[in-house]
């Protein structure tokens, strides 16, 4: 297990080195200029090749890649051109926000898709399992935006019981603010949590449960399940210890897969819920071509998505003795 | 109370007893009959090993002595009774007391029967706590005790370990030591070495046997190989298209086979001599849903006769405690 582990972390440097040049090769490639966009459409020739220059976007693409993988080192990751504050400062500002909300709708999603996939896979070909991939199918099908807009329209404008927009306090303070004897905080927070996080978590719910449907059916189906019976042990016993233990290795890996895709929904979630997160200034710093911070963020999006399937594997490992010797 | 077959020796009271069990499956081609009139019983201390090719009944009867069939099989009829009571009369929580404090079962392939994220220890630790009231820690201990019993080389490192990081013939050992955890009265044990190479199969073998002396378990064998039989067996069920067509004890059954089928199979032993071709039997087993009217073997069988396609033979007692199902056999 410690060589395994070992063994994941160093193929963990090469992997975050690639997808450093791979980020920056993605910028090499997309149009605009940002010197020309920061000095608007009235701007001189000469002045935004004054500027490229002090940018230093005029210099051969692998000078550039060495003083960035160099500054990467120090932990510099640069500049913001519009709001002239290191990249690093703006996205730590921000990355808790989107993490809380990732964290949120994952945990929905693992804990409504489990149920689902389990009930339906016990009572299979019923109503229960009917409904329940009624339900998985439009998860998968719904676009997150349109979902987003729906909730929105109908707990927050209709009925009313929830906000709109906003974040309240970041969760740990408003639970430290609950202990101190202020549950409003909690509340308040947990409130503009809910509906960004129930609609990120509609996708990664039905796949969830779909894919815990199957394994389970699978794993009914294996001889261990028979010994299990012959030994004389309880069914719930045999579901939980023998069954679903087993069903649960292939779900782990897509929950970690999906924590990934999930970076990627918040993009669009956070904007209409004006979840100040990642998300939201990814946006930003597209729009005005931000080259350094649109850099910053898509390699704090790829090492979180790096970082979270190293968990993944150890995990699994921890759970399936048959990875460890491979 | 149920009658004992007469190939019960007259001084033995059977722990195990099947009567008339039938076994349908609802499938494509509707709900047709895949064991049918199938009794046997066996006292402790005893081996019965029922014989027959792929697809003849015979894993489908040990699993309903369990009621473990598979979900599109049932049980249409007949008794299975474990020391006097009838299992498929019982509630499922009887039914899952009995499984392995009365009746255990060692499976064909131990790789897929094993749980592949359990250690072995606690695989078989798991079956001593359904059944006795001890500390996880005494079960495990047991869990060491029941794989020295087995034979099992170094028991406390192997009961730590996953069944994919043992060899093919003690992961067969830790599959007879998970049955034997209990101390089971009946172990009925499906094709027990078919997964294995030749020299384990007779180490396992021998050691199945050994077992069985010194447990005075009653034992049901289900093999297709009569090498195997030869070498285990006090009494011999031969199986063919889902009934019996030949029971005898094992010393009856090899000097004077009555049925055609059996001498058949008899045929098909390699005795190793070098210029030997091994006899087979021309044709296949009819499909379990488009039986012959008459005599099942009928069609393959070297010597049937006219009645043999029309009436299905009687299966009698053709001399002192053997018994087939044949009309052309003439009494010696």
């Amino acid at each position: 297990m410690i060589a395994y582990l070992i063994r994941r972390l160093l193929l963990f440097i090469p992997m975050a080195m690639g997808m450093v040049v791979v980020t920056f090769g993605l910028l090499l490639i997309i149009p605009g200029d940002p010197a020309s966009v920061l000095l608007g459409q009235e701007a001189s020739p000469e002045a935004i090749e004054r500027l490229r220059d002090s940018l230093g976007l005029n210099d051969p693409w692998y000078v550039r890649l060495w003083d960035y993988f160099a500054s990467l080192l120090s932990g510099d990751l640069g500049t913001s051109i519009f709001q002239n504050q290191p990249v690093a400062t703006i996205i730590l500002g921000r990355l808790g926000a989107t993490i809380e909300l990732a964290i949120a709708a994952l945990v929905i999603a693992t804990v409504l898709g489990l149920a689902m996939g389990v009930v339906s896979a016990m009572r299979q070909g019923s109503i229960i399992d009917t409904i329940t991939m009624i339900f998985a199918q439009l998860g998968v099908s719904m676009p997150v935006y349109w979902l987003s807009l729906l909730l929105m329209l109908a707990f927050a404008v209709q009925l009313g019981w929830l906000p709109a927009i906003g974040r309240g306090m970041p969760l740990p303070e408003a639970f430290w603010a609950a202990i101190t004897g202020r549950p409003q905080a909690l509340i308040e927070s947990l409130s503009h949590l809910l509906l960004p996080a129930l609609a990120l978590s509609a996708t990664p719910a039905a796949i969830i449960s779909r894919l815990t449907r199957t394994s389970m059916l699978e794993m009914l189906r294996e001889d261990f399940v028979r010994t299990a019976y012959a030994k004389g042990l309880r069914r719930p016993r045999v579901i939980i210890r023998h069954v679903l233990r087993n069903a649960l290795l292939p779900v782990l890996s897509v929950i970690g897969l999906r924590f990934g895709m999930l970076l990627g929904g918040a993009v669009l979630t956070e904007s209409i819920f004006a979840w100040p997160g990642l998300g939201q200034l990814t946006i930003t710093a597209i729009s005005q071509r931000d080259l350094p911070l649109i850099q910053g963020i898509v390699l704090t999006f790829a090492l979180i998505f790096a970082l979270v399937n190293l968990l993944v594997d150890l995990l699994y490992a921890a759970v399936d003795p048959r990875v460890r010797l491979g | 109370m149920m009658t004992t077959p007469a190939t019960m020796l007259a001084d033995k009271k059977p722990v195990l007893a099947v009567e008339d069990l039938e076994i349908r499956i609802r499938g494509e081609h509707g709900s047709f009959s895949v064991v049918a009139d199938m009794s046997l019983a066996v006292a402790a201390g005893e081996t019965l090993c029922i014989v027959g090719e792929s697809g003849c009944g015979k894993s489908m009867t040990a699993l309903a002595l369990l009621r473990l069939l598979p979900e599109a099989a049932e049980i249409a009829g007949g008794r299975v009774e474990i020391n006097g009571r009838d299992v498929l009369k019982l509630g499922a929580h009887e039914v899952e007391d009995l499984r392995g404090e009365e009746i255990a079962m060692i499976f064909q392939e131990p790789l897929t029967a094993l749980n592949p994220v359990m250690t072995i220890g606690l695989q078989i630790a798991e079956a001593v706590r359904q059944h006795r009231k001890v500390s996880a820690s005494a079960a495990m201990a047991q869990a060491v005790e029941t794989l020295k019993l087995v034979q099992m080389p170094d028991p406390e490192r192997r009961a730590r370990q996953y069944p994919h990081e043992l060899s093919g013939g003690m992961r067969q050992r830790a599959m007879i030591a998970l049955a034997l955890a209990c101390d089971p009265k009946i172990i009925v044990a499906d094709e027990p070495t078919t997964a294995l190479d030749v020299t384990i199969q007779a180490q396992i073998l021998g050691l199945i046997a050994d077992l069985q002396k010194r447990l005075g378990s009653a034992q049901i064998l289900i093999t297709h190989d009569l090498g195997v039989v030869a070498e285990v067996a006090d009494r011999v069920i031969v199986m063919y298209a889902g009934r019996k067509v030949e029971e005898a004890s094992v010393y009856d059954l090899f000097d004077h086979p009555i049925h055609p089928y059996t001498k058949g199979l008899m045929g098909a032993i390699p005795r190793g001599r070098a210029s030997e071709r091994l006899a087979d039997i021309p044709g296949t087993v009819p499909p379990m849903w488009d039986l012959p009217k008459g005599c099942a073997f009928a069609p393959r069988c070297p010597g049937a006769s006219a009645r043999c396609l029309e009436e299905r033979p009687l299966f009698e007692e053709k001399r002192p405690g053997h018994f087939a199902a044949c009309w052309e056999h003439d009494d010696v």
